[in-house]
């Protein structure tokens, strides 16, 4: 047991746990930050996706100890004040969900693909995310969600805002 | 003939839905409403018997049984307006918390933003068999319709008395009504200010028809979006109490094992709650990382026994056949004319044998509840798709009367009718009595696939008899296990024999989305294929011939045209089709593959469905169902399958277990048939029965191989 320190969309957290403990775990039980969900517990279906330091990283097999002084950030961590992220606001604008549970992983990697590349192309949309299972098969929304939010997001990138 | 022959077509009972016990009986006290929901105006809409026999799911039983009446919803404006309907169907990624408040808003004229629904709480919500057999858009979406227009109108009376006008002039929109002639206007927060008004729907209760819907009928965006999107949203999995505790059950090493001894000190010492119960054996810590800890740390010593593995699974499944009980053409057996003389003087003759694999559900989110103990009352919240059937589940296994449980169901991260018992339930509630702390259990992705239920695994024999003209004469159709959901046939055949033949399950088998009826319509639209070959004709035309039925004609026809059927095709490439009529739907889905020469990977290209539920509710949603049955439709047609011996699961985790990802995903294109003069059905199923068959045939149309088994190609198309 020891003391870990972690930040966490841009907040400073102190949680009382192993180093190994996994950071879904402490997101969860310690934190209270539920947006993030448990799916498989080995880094197959993605529900669980977190960004450490702008890249996707799968909490359930992420120890807090692996991400002391790293940037984390979670779904509860996309909204700006009363905005959505535009990938969140995409998401609705398609309906890219049904039961919703794979969509907080979905969005994180969304996020980051786009931060990566701009306007991906529908192969590279298919590439990137295929470690995000959506068991309802909302697959060809949530294609074209990330593809809206590219389209959304392209002005604001070239004015180097919403970084 | 078409409206009405799919009507006259009963509701085939499904084997593996649950049989349910005597409805729960609620007795209407107008003060109890009252009390509980504050003044206002409460319309209570009441089952009439024969909704509650096919609510129930197996209508069979209840035939001839005078059943109670039975409240289905109800609807209660408060004197501030607000608008609140319950139900006690449940959220599980259908959208039906959408779709029912479109129904409230149309009817009521009260925006939706202003409309809450309360769901799936056994305190707060009338009773309700559970949330399956798409029963939600045909049943409770028109019963929210009638309560919502028995309120307005009762609105309109009471202005009108408060007015001393006529009823007829005055209009109701936006949450008020107005009086053209004379420009007065009162809200209804206003007009219910200090009543206490109970309504009870008439049977005849005049609707909006659809052609003139304005709410209902659009795509509405999801109500509650935003929650989703932001993380926001409480799943059951995510619900948590002061000073809950944690809890996990030691799994036995295979099914059927008996506890036979435990040596659990090592976990006491560590301070968590042990319960040994019988064969239950579980923990109670303050974190989930000290339950597991705590687990690992007990000996436990079961009596195992030898059982079948998949490998022997078909000649299981035929050995063990139990003679068909039920010889009243209730689903189980079916017979018409002479099969045997048909068939002996058919030109063709053909006999088939196709076969399914147990597989699981899968949902994202695995069962979670977190129960708690106030004396002997006790309130749970888990993730399910029958929270009354869960709450008999608990009363059963704690000795408790009903009124002492409480279920409440949080919409939950879906279920495909994988979540009809209350597992966890009754596990977080036994450990929270042991610790009189309330506890958590959250079953691990291996857990869920293993102690969960599966789809029953089925071996499906065909025999049929066709003249050269393309007729079909004889069909006689066995099914051993899967299920008798949709094992009767659509096509117009004049010898019939049709028998479901039950087993004894070497596995726990349950209720899937869309049950039986893929496996049925699996064997029956691939055999079609293989008889319209054999006989040289279209496979279009050669159903078509043999199809009366007119809507599923015209899903046919819709589907062939959007799909192009008849076109050239390249090397490798294959079209096919399936379809048929499940669950008051009609589908169509034609199929385009393309298989590598040399690989043998089969890729589903494009995927072209037609379908016909009625007068289309959401268009939005419904495409997004469809599309979603495709996509999950395409892991059990393709490669899903359990792998199991001697009572253990050998692929249960994810790693393991082939589902569909972004990249299995083919083009998906949807025909909408919106048929605005017939009631509208559900959608969650139907859409699912058409692929299977789709992608086989076009496989063979690709190959001239015959895939005669789900999974179809679990390791691709290996060369002959």
């Amino acid at each position: 047991m020891a003391t870990i320190r972690l930040t966490i969309n841009d907040k400073s957290y102190s949680v009382d746990t192993d180093p190994d403990s996994n950071l879904l775990t402490v997101l969860r039980e310690d934190l209270d930050l539920t947006g993030s969900k448990y799916g498989c517990g080995e880094g197959q279906c993605g529900a669980c996706t977190v960004l450490v330091d702008g890249k996707t990283q799968r909490s359930c097999i992420t120890s807090v100890g692996s991400v002391l002084g790293k940037q984390i950030t979670t779904i509860e961590g996309l909204v700006k004040g009363d905005r959505l992220h535009p990938v969140q606001q995409a998401f609705l604008d398609e309906a890219a969900m049904q039961c919703a549970y794979c969509t907080s992983g979905m969005i994180m990697s969304a996020v980051a693909l786009l931060q990566q590349n701009t306007m991906p192309s529908e192969k590279e949309i298919v590439n990137f995310m295929d470690g995000n299972v959506c068991r309802c098969g909302t697959y060809p929304r949530i294609i074209r969600a990330i593809q809206r939010a590219a389209k959304a997001q392209a002005p604001a990138v070239a004015q180097g805002v919403g970084r | 003939m078409s409206a009405k022959t799919n009507c006259e077509i009963p509701l085939e009972p499904e084997r593996y839905e649950l049989r349910a016990a005597a409805p729960y009986r609620f007795d209407l006290d107008r003060r109890d409403f009252f009390n509980f929901l504050g003044a206002g105006i409460v319309v209570v809409s009441v089952l009439t018997p024969a909704i509650a026999a096919q609510e129930s799911g197996g209508g069979r039983q209840r035939r001839g049984e005078g059943l109670p009446q039975e409240i289905e919803a109800w609807l209660h404006i408060g004197e501030d307006g607000k608008v609140t309907a319950y139900t006690g169907k449940v959220e599980v990624g259908q959208n039906i918390r959408t779709s029912l408040s479109q129904a409230v808003s149309e009817e009521l004229h009260v925006p939706i933003e202003r409309i809450e629904l309360v769901m799936g709480d056994t305190q707060l919500t009338p009773f309700d068999m559970g949330t399956f057999g798409s029963r939600t858009t045909p049943t409770m979406n028109l019963q929210l319709r009638k309560v919502a227009a028995a309120a307005r109108e009762a609105l309109l009376a009471s202005a009108a008395e408060q007015w001393q006008t006529d009823r007829h002039q005055l209009r109701a929109a936006e949450s008020r009504i107005s009086d053209p002639k004379t420009n007065r206007t009162i809200d209804y927060a206003a007009l219910l200010k200090g009543q206490q008004i109970t309504k009870t729907i008439a049977a005849d209760q005049p609707l909006i028809i659809a052609a003139q819907w304005k709410v209902a009928g659009q795509s509405v965006s999801r109500v509650d979006g935003r929650d989703f999107v932001t993380g926001r949203h409480r799943y059951p999995s995510d619900h948590k109490l002061p000073g809950m505790l944690y809890g996990k059950v030691l799994r036995p090493p295979a099914f059927n094992a008996t506890l036979v001894s435990a040596e659990t000190e090592n976990a006491e010492r560590v301070g968590v709650t042990v319960v040994q119960d019988g064969n239950f054996l579980g923990v109670a810590a303050p974190n989930s990382k000290a339950a597991e800890t705590a687990i690992a740390a007990i000996h436990a010593d079961w009596k195992v026994q030898p059982q079948i593995s998949n490998k022997e699974l078909v000649d299981y499944l035929r050995k063990n056949a139990a003679e068909s009980k039920d010889p009243t053409g209730d689903g189980d057996r079916f017979e018409t004319g002479s099969v045997d003389q048909a068939l002996s003087s058919a030109d063709h003759k053909l006999q088939t044998t196709y076969t399914v694999q147990y597989i699981a559900h899968v949902p994202l989110e695995p069962r979670a509840a977190l129960a708690k103990w106030d004396g002997d009352q006790l309130t749970v919240w888990t993730g399910t798709q029958r929270p009354f059937g869960v709450r008999s589940q608990l009363a059963e296994a704690f000795h408790l009367p009903e009124e002492h449980v409480r279920v409440l169901m949080p919409d939950m991260g879906s279920g495909y009718g994988g979540k009809h018992t209350g597992e966890t339930a009754i596990e977080a509630a036994r450990l929270a009595r042991a610790a009189k702390r309330p506890v958590k259990v959250v079953w691990t992705r291996q857990e869920e696939f293993t102690w969960a239920y599966f789809r029953p695994a089925g071996v499906i024999d065909v025999v049929s008899g066709a003249r050269n003209d393309g007729t079909i004469t004889a069909w006689e159709f066995h099914n051993y296990n899967s299920g008798s959901a949709g094992i009767r046939s659509y096509y117009d055949i004049a010898n019939q024999r049709i028998i479901f033949h039950e087993v004894d399950s070497p596995l726990r088998q349950g209720s899937y989305r869309a049950l039986a009826a893929t496996a049925n319509h699996f064997a029956r639209e691939s055999h079609m294929d293989e008889l319209a070959h054999g006989v040289k004709m279209d496979p279009l035309e050669f159903r078509l011939k043999n199809l009366k039925n007119e809507r599923l004609r015209a899903v046919f026809e819709a589907a062939a045209k959007q799909f192009g059927w008849g076109k050239s095709k390249s090397a490798g490439q294959g079209f096919g089709m399936g379809g048929g009529y499940e669950k008051l739907g009609n589908i169509a889905t034609f199929a385009e593959v393309n298989v590598d020469g040399k690989s043998g990977e089969v890729k589903v290209v494009r995927v072209v469905s037609a379908f016909e539920c009625g007068a289309v509710v959401n268009p939005d949603n419904l495409r997004n169902q469809i599309e979603g049955s495709n996509v999950q439709g395409l892991g059990g047609a393709l490669f899903e399958a359990i792998e199991f011996e001697n009572g253990k699961i050998l692929n249960g985790r994810l790693s393991q277990y082939r589902v569909p990802r972004f990249s299995d995903l083919p083009v998906l294109e949807t025909v909408l048939l919106d048929r605005k003069d017939i009631p509208s059905v559900g959608a969650g199923e139907c859409p699912m029965v058409g692929l299977a068959p789709a992608i086989a045939n076009a496989v063979f149309n690709a190959t001239g191989t015959r895939l005669r088994a789900l999974p179809l190609v679990p390791n691709g198309l290996k060369k002959s």
